[in-house]
């Protein structure tokens, strides 16, 4: 069973310190961002990360934008939404431009850890099919070099 | 303002409308009457004193003429017998009788004097044979003027009488054919002038002496009194004056002077008998006057009674509306409010309840706590993660409550809402025993609403309901139906659970309001509905009977 990695973007730096923590202590690899911008330079420098953890609502680089970003350059990173905002209509804005789904804080810890775990399992699934496809295209490539090898022989 | 104050407010603008509605009528009403009144008075004044000389002056000329015809008819007597013929008795007496009969008794008798005063013959009812005239001033008079009307007097007879009597001359005598005037019969000539209560006539002579019968004693005899009436006018004219008499009462007197400035005739009447019309219709006018302003007082006092009311209630109603006004207004800033403070209080609630799960995930490794304290930890910590889900649940819903129309409107089948939201509590109504009924009206017009508040509406009144028969289960029926009379969607929700008692009916709306144990249910459910379902123009009605079950009907417009 793989770690997961996670990357936590919230503005509440205690926040986050304390459920990276927490989540630490499940065996969980995880990062921390206080912001939008600080969270795409991790993910420029950190290629690992599977689920991102993201707040609605901060200041500078909000969360749909961060989204956006990270959807435009990493695809296959699941995103979790939180919002204490309680305007689900946003999360929701969200969760149409690519998010995975979205939580609504506070929200208890095995709530959160079973959504990761979704997510972590949507995006390996989503790598396997890509994995599949790319063996399939390599085999079909091969016959069809063997194909031609045969022909000119 | 108090209520004292506004109270007097309100009499000082009831008192102001009636002062004004008052005098704007009074004002008139008095200057009209009083200004005709006056010219009334006036002229008809005049007409009353013109008609008394008119009056007067008639009767003047017709005493006047009775007592020269008469003066006249002794004299053709004269011209027509000698005195040889008149000096017999009984042609004397034969000529009195036909006086009589010609001139209605006018004459009492005749009599011929001689040029010593001596009368020779007499004709007539006294026993005046040879009667002495000599020291008579009647006499002397006609002896120097040639004939004479004298005044009224006692005489020999001791009756009241005067006399008419000519000289004729047979030269070297003379004689004097004297003849009585019935005083009675002239008297009814001057008696006759009798108008309304008080006003009659009577003559006098130049010495203040009464020739007539009068009623009263109540008549002035000083010629002074009547501005020496002989002296002033010419004899055609009629003088006339008020004056008061001897015992101060008002009066008005006409004066004409008779035969050749010798008598006067005196008109007199009480002013106020003689102006009785005029002062009968200004009394009239005045209690006319009088009645009318009471009438308009006691009308304006309604009138302003009821103005002032009125504006009274709608000065109150504004009032109302004001407060509304202002109660909706401070409605919508506690609901930014509320939804700020939703918003902040969630980020530390959130930090604290991790905290707390962090310790007892720490909890979980440490073995050195003994087992006492690790329960006691363990619970303690489960209280914080417990009421800050709860902070969670007040949070969520303040924030929802306190929402702007954020929410899409759309066009929706208020049945298939219905029938998701059913679908939605499907699986806690088993759980519960609860039977979810439907009744919906087919064809129910679309209704542009949010379907999210919709919903929320509808999964709030039975997660009620369902609450309500949590425990032996029950039957619930949502029905549906669109009232055309006053095109509004009806929509109840019927439970048959343990009902509402009648002391919690009034508050089931009010916010924090729930009857369910501390961490169950935060008693805004129903606060919620009632404001987004004002917020759409509806309105929301619950029936309950102990015991037998709730029914919240909602009502919406259609709005097209």
């Amino acid at each position: 069973m793989s770690i997961t990695n996670i990357l936590l973007v919230d503005d509440e730096i205690s926040f986050i310190e304390t459920v990276a923590k927490r989540l630490n202590k499940r065996d969980f690899n995880v990062s921390i961002a206080s912001g939008g911008q600080e969270a795409l330079d991790f993910l420029a420098s950190h290629m690992t990360i599977d689920v991102v953890i993201l707040d609605v609502k901060m200041p500078g680089l909000d969360g749909i934008a961060v989204l956006q970003e990270i959807k435009k350059h990493y695809p296959l990173i699941q995103v979790i939404m939180l919002t204490g905002h309680a305007t689900v209509e946003s999360a929701i804005e969200g969760m149409k431009k690519g998010a995975f789904d979205y939580l609504m804080k506070p929200c208890a810890i095995d709530t959160l850890i079973a959504k990761v775990n979704e997510a972590f399992n949507a995006k390996k699934h989503h790598e396997e099919k890509i994995h599949n496809a790319r063996i399939k295209e390599i085999g079909q490539s091969i016959e069809s070099s063997r194909d031609i090898i045969n022909s000119l022989t | 303002m108090d209520n004292n104050q506004k109270a007097k407010h309100y009499r000082a603008l009831e008192r102001k409308i009636r002062d004004s509605i008052i005098l704007m009528s009074f004002i008139p009403m008095v200057l009209i009457s009083v200004l005709i009144l006056y010219q009334f008075y006036y002229s008809y004044q005049k007409k009353v004193i013109a008609h008394l000389e008119e009056l007067i002056l008639k009767h003047k000329q017709s005493i006047d003429s009775f007592l020269i015809e008469k003066l006249a008819d002794i004299r053709f007597l004269s011209n027509t017998c000698g005195i040889m013929e008149l000096s017999d008795e009984i042609i004397l007496q034969s000529r009195l009788v036909s006086f009589q009969t010609d001139y209605d008794n006018v004459f009492v008798d005749i009599g011929v004097v001689d040029a010593n005063g001596v009368q020779i013959a007499y004709a007539g009812p006294f026993k005046l044979g040879k009667a002495a005239y000599t020291n008579a001033k009647w006499f002397q008079k006609v002896k120097k003027d040639g004939y004479v009307i004298s005044d009224v007097f006692l005489g020999l007879r001791g009756l009241p009488h005067f006399i008419v009597a000519v000289k004729v001359s047979s030269e070297p005598n003379s004689w004097i054919i004297r003849a009585t005037i019935d005083f009675v019969k002239f008297n009814t000539l001057v008696h006759n002038i009798h108008i309304g209560e008080t006003g009659f006539a009577f003559i006098l002579n130049k010495e203040g002496e009464c020739q007539t019968q009068f009623i009263t004693q109540d008549i002035e005899r000083q010629m002074v009194f009547y501005n020496n009436g002989f002296h002033r006018l010419p004899d055609n004219r009629v003088n006339i004056f008020q004056k008061k008499n001897a015992s101060g009462v008002d009066y008005i007197y006409v004066t004409a002077l008779l035969k050749n400035g010798d008598w006067m005739l005196v008109y007199q009447q009480q002013t106020s008998d003689a102006l009785y019309e005029l002062h009968h219709a200004i009394k009239l006018t005045v209690m006319l006057l009088i009645l009318c302003a009471v009438v308009v007082i006691v009308i304006t006092y309604r009138i302003s009674k009821s103005i002032v009311h009125l504006i009274q209630k709608s000065d109150h109603e504004k009032q109302q509306m004001n407060l509304k006004v202002v109660e909706t207004g401070k409605l919508a800033s506690v609901g930014q409010l509320a939804s700020g403070v939703a918003h902040e209080i969630n980020n530390p609630v959130a930090i604290m309840v991790e905290e707390a799960g962090w310790i007892m995930d720490l909890l979980e490794d440490d073995s050195s706590i003994n087992n006492e304290n690790r329960e006691e930890f363990k619970r303690a910590l489960e209280q914080i993660r417990k009421q800050g889900n709860r902070c969670k649940q007040i949070t969520h819903k303040l924030l929802s409550f306190a929402r702007k129309s954020d929410a899409v409107m759309e066009d929706v089948h208020i049945n298939s809402l219905i029938e998701e939201v059913v679908t939605l509590t499907a699986q806690r109504a088993r759980y519960s025993k609860v039977q979810i009924d439907m009744k919906l009206m087919p064809n129910i017009p679309l209704m542009k609403l949010s379907p999210s508040e919709m919903q929320q509406i509808l999964l709030n009144l039975i997660n009620n309901a369902l609450d309500a028969m949590d425990k032996d289960g029950g039957i619930i029926t949502i029905s549906s139906r669109f009232n055309s009379n006053d095109n509004f969607i009806e929509i109840d929700v019927q439970d048959n659970g343990q009902g509402i008692p009648e002391s919690n009916i009034e508050h089931i709306f009010d916010p924090f309001f729930t009857t369910k144990p501390v961490g169950k249910g935060t008693g805004l459910g129903l606060s919620i509905c009632y404001g987004i379902i004002q917020k759409m123009g509806g309105e929301i009605e619950v029936q309950s009977v102990l015991n037998d079950g709730t029914c919240f009907r909602i009502k919406f417009p259609v709005n097209y």
